[in-house]
């Protein structure tokens, strides 16, 4: 709890006032505020056979944060995405969110968009409400919810009319559907093109500060990592190596001189591990 | 005169329908083709009736009720032998593919049987059922089965994994998840065995009516032989294609109707 406070009168509070000053602010968004779940993992660890992938992580997350979990491929990164969402058992240690949550508050969206190729884009975003497909406003929350993406024009089209990254676009939408409390990517924008991807970032950043969740974000560009979250985690040989705070102001400029001077510190201390494990 | 003067008309009336005419230019020229040699007697009326000859059969036969009788038991025969193997078909390739245990239980059973030609059953068959309407069920039943199952099951099995964990994720229940996600990515592969089992249906028939039946478009045809009645050896050969052909087609519209999502099936 102490590290929560900590982390709202620092880094997030400006960001919130900063946002609250901006004229299209509606009540569901205020709303939205603090809504996110904290997240506490104590002592976690997995091993698929003999490969031990986590070995003791423990890390906590205050409600709300934003925070991006960086390391080179096979250091455990999607696995502790995994344990998170619930898609993976953990062989030792706890995650626990503080409160009883159901299925849809948390969320996950992946490299892939995993869309239905045989329902429409409308039908895939209903997909995402879990138990209240069947309600009658449905069609309404799903439409709703395509507004936010901004793709409410391609509602009636099938998935494979869209491009990779309006695809990407209807799984978003598809997972703020059901307004999580928690929300993890897997490299949701690794395989887009460069422009889209940046696109992509602030919309996602435009959708964390409206809805409030947590956001846990697994990537592989360490420019994404320090350009979306308050907080990097590194993850080297199953642990959490390296944990940097980013006390940048929102929205941050892309090739600012903070950003760029931050990410080459942190990719430095990636590179390093790397060649302490090669030397070993 | 009156030709050229109605040229200009048929063009415009034609004109927006091309499209779907340009399959029929073969057909109908081989028909004119074969028409004309009979007529200037380049091919015997012995081997090859002329068009118009087989036609004329068509209409005697189509008088006596002979024709119809026989197209409706022939028909009868395709469609129920094929309801019961494609429907045994399918539940073994969705029990096989949604069910480890009865897929080790019965494949290997299932596809040591599929090595042996169902036609090749036929003297069995016959000791068994005699020439009655069960053998002839019995054999399209049999050949029917293997490509709807294997289809089947090949498309249970390939449904994308990623999809199947992004349905349990968002919540969906074993009915739901199969209804949603299962079998319509399994869909495009069940209508290819569909395909294959509409011709092997056909020719299973035939073969069986021809052999041992006293009914039905095969019989028709073997009686035809012994009377030396040509004309109506083509015109049931003519039945089947059409058949087959109608067949086909249905099949094509249901896939069109249902993979409407597929880029394969979208209209340009």
């Amino acid at each position: 709890m102490q590290e929560a406070l900590r982390f709202d009168s620092s880094a997030a509070e400006p960001v919130r006032r900063d946002y609250l000053e901006q004229a299209d602010v509606t009540r569901r968004q205020v709303k939205a505020a603090g809504r996110g779940l904290a997240l506490t993992i104590r002592g976690l660890r997995k091993s698929f056979g003999d490969n031990d992938v986590l070995r003791g992580v423990d890390l906590h997350v205050p409600s709300g944060q934003f925070v991006a979990i960086v390391g080179r491929s096979g250091c455990g990164k999607s696995t502790l995405l995994r344990l998170v969402a619930g898609l993976e058992r953990p062989d030792a240690g706890t995650i626990s969110f503080g409160e009883e949550t159901r299925r849809e508050d948390i969320r996950v969206m992946f490299q892939e968009p995993r869309l239905l190729p045989w329902a429409r884009v409308l039908g895939n975003v209903e997909v995402g409400l879990g138990r209240d497909r069947v309600s009658t406003d449905a069609k309404a929350r799903a439409a709703q919810s395509l507004v936010e993406v901004g793709l409410d024009n391609k509602r009636d089209q099938w998935p494979a009319e869209l491009s990779g990254g309006q695809k990407q676009r209807v799984a978003l939408a598809r997972a703020l559907v059901s307004h999580p409390r928690v929300l993890a990517f897997d490299e949701p924008l690794g395989a887009l093109d460069a422009l889209t991807r940046i696109s992509m970032q602030q919309l996602l950043e435009r959708v964390w500060r409206d809805q409030g969740f947590t956001a846990i974000l697994v990537t592989h560009d360490v420019g994404e990592a320090v350009a979306l979250a308050d907080r990097v985690l590194l993850i080297e040989d199953g642990c959490v190596a390296q944990d940097v705070r980013v006390d940048l102001r929102r929205p941050r400029q892309r090739g600012s001189a903070d950003l760029a001077a931050l990410e080459g510190s942190i990719l430095r201390e990636l590179l390093r591990g790397g060649d302490l494990r090669s030397d070993k | 005169m009156s030709l050229i003067e109605s040229l200009p008309r048929v063009r415009a009336l034609r004109a927006p329908r091309t499209d779907g005419l340009i399959p029929w230019i073969v057909p109908v020229a081989i028909v004119l083709i074969w028409q004309i040699a009979c007529v200037t007697g380049f091919v015997s009326e012995r081997v090859l009736p002329a068009p118009t000859e087989v036609a004329k059969a068509a209409w005697r036969l189509l008088l006596s009720g002979e024709l119809e009788r026989n197209i409706w038991v022939s028909f009868w025969r395709a469609g129920v032998g094929f309801l019961i193997g494609g429907g045994i078909g399918f539940a073994f390739g969705l029990a096989n593919g949604l069910s480890e245990l009865s897929g080790k239980l019965t494949d290997t059973t299932l596809q040591m049987v599929r090595n042996v030609p169902h036609l090749a059953l036929i003297p069995l068959v016959i000791l068994w059922f005699g020439i009655d309407e069960a053998a002839k069920l019995f054999l399209v039943a049999l050949g029917v089965f293997f490509p709807i199952y294997l289809n089947t099951l090949h498309g249970i099995r390939t449904v994308d994994p990623h999809l199947v964990e992004m349905g349990r994720i968002y919540g969906m229940g074993d009915g739901e998840l199969f209804r949603r996600v299962i079998f319509p990515g399994a869909l495009p592969s069940i209508f290819v065995g569909l395909r294959f089992a509409l011709g092997i249906m056909w020719l299973t028939l035939i073969v069986a009516e021809t052999i041992a039946a006293s009914s039905g478009l095969g019989y028709m045809a073997m009686q035809a032989r012994e009377f030396m009645q040509t004309d109506v050896v083509v015109l049931s050969i003519l039945i089947y294609a059409l058949l087959g052909k109608l067949a086909d087609s249905a099949s094509r519209a249901l896939e069109r109707l249902t993979l409407a999502w597929h880029p394969a099936f979208r209209k340009a």
